[in-house]
């Protein structure tokens, strides 16, 4: 029984080997950022690239191991609707500490 | 799945897995990754609210002051598990395989629960240090999106609860394998979110 979905759900649902690797791999990119924050490991700004940087590579590591994202047409709407949430997530974040910062600045000036 | 079947038209794609359109729930799937993808900007706009308030302590206790990521670092670990855990859940679902998932769903369920206990118990370290959602802006924020994060966690183990009722009942019915989906893709993405709490929330906030 298990042979049979091994080999033939495999692309579908997954695998023990993709789950595993989707682990480790998360975990190394978990790791990294907290080590390098607890043993100050390099200047400010290197560590908060870093930091975004495995986040970043992490969300992308589960989306394709434990969320099995692909691009082929049978996920095409769901990688589309991923893709327009992310622009719009970007636009509301950078778009609410942009205008604040430059609020806080502005208030700032006039006292 | 009435796009996709537009799609293998169009596109001809040859050696894909078109066998896999067994499952009539396709679309209830993809609803519910729409469902998913609405929650992400709830979670944006919590995420540029404490953005924007994140130095904003109002002269009173600091982040700097309370955080433990040793102790945010175990939180990581029992979520990044209970989202491997769920997967081996779904692989042994695929399988038919009840005692194999339920299993799995066990786990998944303690750790889930365990990461529960430390935010609590976190909550309740930070407030009786003299953080609670009133100090300042800051707090409020963190409280609202870390909260946020742990509802959706307690509300996945509701369902889990309710989920092990329907398939002692039932089995492994078609409407069950969707539901079960379903909640696996509200896991891992519960997961996904928490990589944004501990980068931008945790590790940024004692640097």
């Amino acid at each position: 029984m298990s042979e049979q979905t091994q080999g033939h759900g495999g692309q579908a649902h997954g695998s023990v080997k993709e789950y595993v690797v989707g682990l480790l791999l998360s975990i190394v990119l978990t790791v990294i950022p907290f080590s390098m924050v607890m043993l100050d490991a390099a200047s400010s700004t290197v560590i908060l690239g870093v930091i975004l940087l495995c986040a970043v590579a992490q969300m992308l590591v589960q989306l394709v191991f434990f969320l099995h994202m692909n691009t082929s047409s049978d996920q095409i709407w769901n990688t589309a609707s991923a893709v327009f949430i992310v622009i719009i997530v970007a636009i509301l974040i950078i778009g609410s500490v942009w205008i604040m910062d430059h609020l806080n600045h502005n208030m700032m000036m006039g006292h | 799945m009435t796009s996709t079947a537009d799609h293998t038209v169009l596109e001809d794609t040859p050696g894909h897995d078109h066998e896999h359109h067994h499952d009539a729930g396709g679309d209830t799937v993809f609803g519910f990754w729409i469902y998913i993808m609405s929650d992400c900007l709830l979670f944006a706009t919590l995420f540029a609210t404490y953005a924007v308030l994140s130095g904003s302590f109002a002269g009173g206790i600091t982040a700097k002051d309370l955080f433990d990521l040793k102790f945010v670092a175990a939180e990581t670990a029992l979520l990044l598990l209970s989202s491997f855990t769920f997967g081996m859940a779904m692989l042994y679902a695929h399988q038919h395989n009840m005692r194999g998932m339920i299993t799995w769903l066990c786990i998944t369920f303690a750790l889930g629960a365990g990461f529960l206990c430390m935010e609590m118990y976190e909550f309740h370290h930070f407030s009786s240090m003299g953080a609670t959602p009133q100090t300042s802006a800051y707090w409020s924020a963190f409280y609202t999106l870390v909260a946020t994060h742990g509802l959706h966690v307690t509300a996945g183990m509701i369902w889990m609860l309710i989920l092990f009722v329907h398939f002692y009942r039932d089995g492994f019915t078609n409407a069950n394998l969707v539901r079960l989906a379903c909640l696996s893709l509200f896991w891992h993405f519960l997961d996904i979110i928490w990589i944004c709490v501990f980068s931008v929330v945790y590790l940024m906030g004692v640097m």
